[in-house]
């Protein structure tokens, strides 16, 4: 197999979700069977998927075709090169372990009151516009598909839409999403007239003014951000991604809002070119802004979806923190360093893809076992699901960017490329670089402290419910699907030599030049700029901790001495019994954070006193600032500008001839 | 092959060497105060017993709670072993450069906190949820501080960084200043001394690591107070090497080595006799106050990175 096959695998795999999509609407009578049957072909494109994405990175390859579908003068031009066969990969792996994950998941569907052909159809659709997004080489097909992925992902959004909380978020995330996709035609809108067709190639030949190529880039990267989830364009994430089904809202978290990233570096590097470094600055502080808000809006949730939700905030900033540097190395001539900020930010990707995909699949499960959304009624899940447990473990080390694991080598290489600043000899980038680099490791700390609270809070401790109590450990599948996660992560951590080598060849593909000294040591270790620079050795930092653990548990449990442990109560101060909600509850654990920053939340706390048969109360709400002053206002502002236009709105044919007599006139005196 | 024996010797001797720097400051600190005290030895005798000692264990106690006082404790021999003690020609530095140190001590402190959250008792929670807060606001400063060293030197391998600082002069560089204003305040912090933390108070309203580690008892608890007197010494020692970086050896040579071992131990000594005077003339600070007294270290630390880039590059 060679990879010049890759763009037919990837075709099929295409194919694959298509058929995932339409198939069971043939099989209604077997629910089950039928939802089987479509998880079977997602995981089959999902493996042709990723297959096709390694491929074309591991070769070096590009290839084109152009498909005689679509109008008569504008066909499908699709093309797979090592870029998006990146992110393919990235969309491959996360839909075969959702696909794994799926058959047992959906299981608590069956009988209920929304149907699962609804469910299997648009994920496939939306899978596929997720994948024809990445194959798409011309702006027509690029926008169809788009829409196709947004339009597909709101119907999953508000697939339980009994709840009047789901329609409203799945309608502010569709409203968005329309908004975004404006933003992104007109991007292309400006290429375009620049340019004699709609593919890329000929965008990429366009020669735009510095103004215009601003502009471009301004609207692409608001129409992206607005996708990507970044602030203060974020508002509609937290609120969509909790209410989709949890293995809807992995693939939504960690693949649709890279999808977003493909889409804006592609138009930015590729389509665009000549970067200018104000638009690095730009990106940079946004991803830095992204990145603290996103944290520190992530630790005081109570729901662990929404966390979840919000802490791809706080990722996705990470990776437009290291896209912004790029960008700045790039417009300075500095490329070499360039490509490592952008590879840094691409490795991210895959990370972020990686755990929290395995942080929602966790979730899901914990959800459905425990059957609470709210952190505050659960615990001890450890107990109870040991499997999942450990895999939730995994992916919170990840997430809070620690070594050996993945999460810990893109914030590394991130840190290494800011710390290059000093080549660029300019007083404003000499301070903005510093002080991103501090957010960056703020924002590490924080995803710490709030992955601590999240694994503490639901997995450790007593139960503080008693469906939390009597939770089981999930189905195979379920299991299967966050083990295989696991263990990518674990890899990707490990082996990071081999993951820069292999992703090299991007920045090569779009700027030149990528980073030749990233193995100068050997493949143990990984020395982005050179050996005396820096160095990480993640294997051997494994070893040295499986080493040293070995050594001390061996001294500290002799063969000839008894080295039993005695269980006993817990140590009550001798006050009697303890119950499970005397323990540290979510809302306790973040408050002396939620202290210290208060200035950047709503907060309404209430203390209601005591009162006969009833013990006090304490209520908690914790709003998003953006939302409550951005937001809000337009949409009233909307609302008031809606109720005026609709005095012309009169209910009268004739008026309304006349409306669309005086407009022909005025276009026809515009035109002529 | 000599530069991994030696980097394995000296690891053993650091973690050794340890209770004992425990002991010295807690001892002097005795005799600054007028009271009697344990000899400097004492904490050897402490861990002895402790680790003979049988281990009970909560009932509600999960595999966490039993296997975070290995990983905590081998995770801070492995953040020694990178660390250039008496001689910068170390092989295992450059497995980890300060990022990953920083990495190592964030990775200690999750298993740490995860293991006070894990008996579910009031104590353990608070404790874990003070830990991450102190800890989230001193990390973006020690990583600024490191930072400013690092683009001194232009690398974040510490055996660099350090060779790199001994061969400055001696001229008041402002960043290191700020820098090392900074950090010193950070590891004050970070290892658990007064005014944010106070080692040796039992107090439920204002321990911070004690609270965490209440629940462990036997071999269990020696390891965890064994990995907090590691933590002690490592920040001790990155305070001595980074801020007063003459003495250590540049060669393997045994003359230069056991030159280094005397002048490094000597400064490790007189630095933990200057925290036992600090921790006398001056109180705990309340918990709410400690976030301007690490918004002041992370203040230093961004004005050394800024003089730096500001005054120095070029």
């Amino acid at each position: 197999m060679n990879a010049s096959m890759s763009l037919a695998i990837a075709q099929s795999a295409v194919l694959f979700t298509l058929l995932s999509a339409i198939l069971p609407l043939f099989l209604t009578r077997k629910p089950l069977l039928s939802a089987r049957f479509s998880f079977l072909l997602l995981g089959l494109s999902g493996v042709a998927a990723s297959w096709a994405g390694a491929m074309t990175l591991l070769a070096n390859h590009a290839e084109q075709v152009v498909l005689p579908i679509g109008l008569p003068w504008l066909h499908v031009v699709l093309r797979i090169d090592p870029l998006s066969g990146f992110f393919l990969c990235i969309v491959g792996l996360i839909t075969f372990t959702a696909a794994c994950y799926g058959p047992a998941y959906v299981q608590e569907y069956i009988g209920g009151s929304h149907p699962l052909g609804t469910l299997t159809f648009f994920t496939g659709l939306f899978i596929c516009g997720m994948m024809l997004v990445l194959l798409a080489a011309d702006a027509f097909s690029f926008m169809i598909a788009w829409e196709l992925m947004s339009v597909a992902s709101y119907f999953l959004v508000v697939y339980q839409h009994h709840q009047a909380e789901n329609r409203s978020a799945a309608f502010i995330y569709l409203l968005m999403a329309v908004v975004g996709g404006a933003f992104i035609l007109l991007a292309y809108g400006v290429l375009a007239g620049f340019s004699d067709s709609f593919t890329f190639a000929a965008m990429a030949a366009a020669d735009l003014s510095p103004t215009w190529a601003t502009i471009a880039f301004l609207l692409a990267f608001i129409g992206f951000g607005m996708k990507a989830g970044i602030v203060p364009l974020h508002v509609w994430l937290p609120q969509a991604h909790p209410v989709a089904p949890s293995h809807i809202s992995a693939l939504m978290s960690g693949v649709m809002l890279k999808v977003a990233i493909y889409g804006f570096i592609r138009f930015v590097y590729e389509l665009l070119g000549g970067i200018q470094w104000q638009w690095g600055v730009l990106v940079l502080l946004i991803g830095a802004a992204s990145a603290v808000l996103g944290v520190l809006y992530a630790l005081v949730q109570n729901d662990l979806k929404r966390l979840l939700a919000y802490s791809s905030v706080e990722n996705i900033g990470i990776v437009y923190i290291g896209l912004g540097l790029s960008m700045i190395f790039h417009a300075t001539g500095h490329t070499e360093i360039a490509a490592l900020a952008l590879i840094a930010a691409l490795y991210h990707c895959l990370n972020h893809a990686l755990f929290k995909g395995l942080l929602f699949l966790g979730a899901g499960a914990v959800l459905q076992q425990s059957q609470q959304h709210d952190m505050e009624k659960m615990g001890g899940l450890i107990r109870r699901m040991p499997v999942t447990a450990v895999c939730f473990l995994v992916g919170c080390i990840s997430i809070s960017a620690l070594p050996p694991f993945n999460g810990f080598v893109s914030e590394w290489l991130t840190f290494q490329a800011a710390l290059q600043g000093t080549v660029l000899r300019s007083g404003i980038l000499g301070a903005i670089i510093p002080v991103a680099s501090a957010m960056l490791a703020l924002t590490g700390a924080l995803a710490l402290a709030c992955f601590v609270k999240v694994y503490g809070i639901i997995f450790l401790g007593r139960p503080r419910s008693p469906q939390a109590a009597e939770a089981q450990e999930t189905a195979f599948g379920m299991r299967f699907a966050q083990i295989t996660l696991a263990l990518l992560c674990l890899g990707f951590g490990i082996f990071p030599t081999w993951v820069v080598h292999t992703i090299n060849v991007i920045p090569e593909h779009l700027m030149g030049i990528g980073l030749s000294r990233a193995a100068d040591n050997g493949w143990l270790w990984l020395t982005p700029i050179g050996k005396q620079t820096a160095s990480y050795g993640a294997l051997a930092v494994l070893f040295g901790l499986l080493l040293s653990w070995l050594v001390v548990y061996f001294f500290l449990h002799p063969l000839r001495r008894d080295n039993r442990i005695r269980t006993t109560t817990v140590w009550d101060c001798g006050f009697g019994p303890l119950s499970p909600r005397m323990q540290y509850t979510s809302s306790s654990f973040s408050m002396p954070i939620r202290r210290i920053f208060s200035f950047l939340w709503f907060i309404v706390e209430k203390i209601k006193p005591a009162e006969q048969g009833k013990g006090p109360r304490y209520s908690l709400q914790i709003g998003d600032w953006i939302w409550l002053t951005i937001y809000l206002p337009i949409g009233k502002f909307i609302l008031k500008l809606a109720e005026r236009t609709s005095r012309i709105q009169g209910g009268n044919l004739r008026v309304y001839l006349s409306y669309s007599f005086f407009t022909l006139l005025f276009l026809l005196w515009v035109i002529v | 092959m000599t530069g991994w024996i030696f980097a394995i010797v000296q690891t053993l001797c650091v973690v050794l060497f340890a209770p004992f720097m425990a002991g010295w400051i807690k001892w002097l600190k005795c005799k600054l105060q007028n009271r009697q005290g344990p000899a400097p030895w004492q904490p050897y005798q402490d861990l002895l017993k402790l680790s003979k000692k049988e281990v009970l264990l909560a009932i509600t106690a999960s595999p966490i709670f039993r296997a975070a006082p290995y990983v905590v404790f081998s995770v801070t021999v492995v953040a020694i072993s990178v660390v250039p003690v008496v001689s910068v020609q170390l092989p295992t530095s450059a497995l980890a450069d300060v990022i990953v140190l920083v990495g190592f001590l964030a990775l200690a402190r999750f298993f740490l906190t995860l293991a006070g959250m894990d008996i579910g008792t009031a104590f353990g929670g608070m404790g874990s949820s003070r830990e991450v807060t102190i800890s989230s606001l001193a990390e973006p400063a020690l990583l600024l501080a490191f930072f400013t060293v690092s683009m001194n030197a232009s690398s974040t391998n510490l055996s660099t960084v350090i060779s790199h600082l001994t061969q400055y002069d001696f001229i008041l560089y402002p960043s290191l200043i700020f820098s090392s204003m900074g950090f010193i305040l950070v590891a004050i912090a970070e290892t658990g001394r007064i005014p944010i933390d106070n080692p040796a108070t039992h107090l439920e309203l204002t321990m911070i690591h004690e609270a965490m580690i209440l629940e462990y008892s036997g071999r269990h608890l020696a390891l965890m107070e064994w990995a907090a007197m590691l933590k002690l010494t490592l920040y001790a020692i990155l305070i001595v090497n980074l801020v007063t970086p003459w003495g250590v050896a540049m060669t393997l040579d045994t003359g230069d080595i056991l030159i280094g071992i005397v002048i490094v131990t000597g400064k490790l000594l007189i630095l933990g006799a200057l925290l036992a005077v600090a921790e006398t003339v001056q109180a705990k600070l309340r918990l709410f106050r400690a976030p301007q007294y690490l918004g002041l270290a992370f203040i230093l630390s961004l004005l050394g990175m800024m003089s730096h880039i500001i005054l120095e590059v070029g």
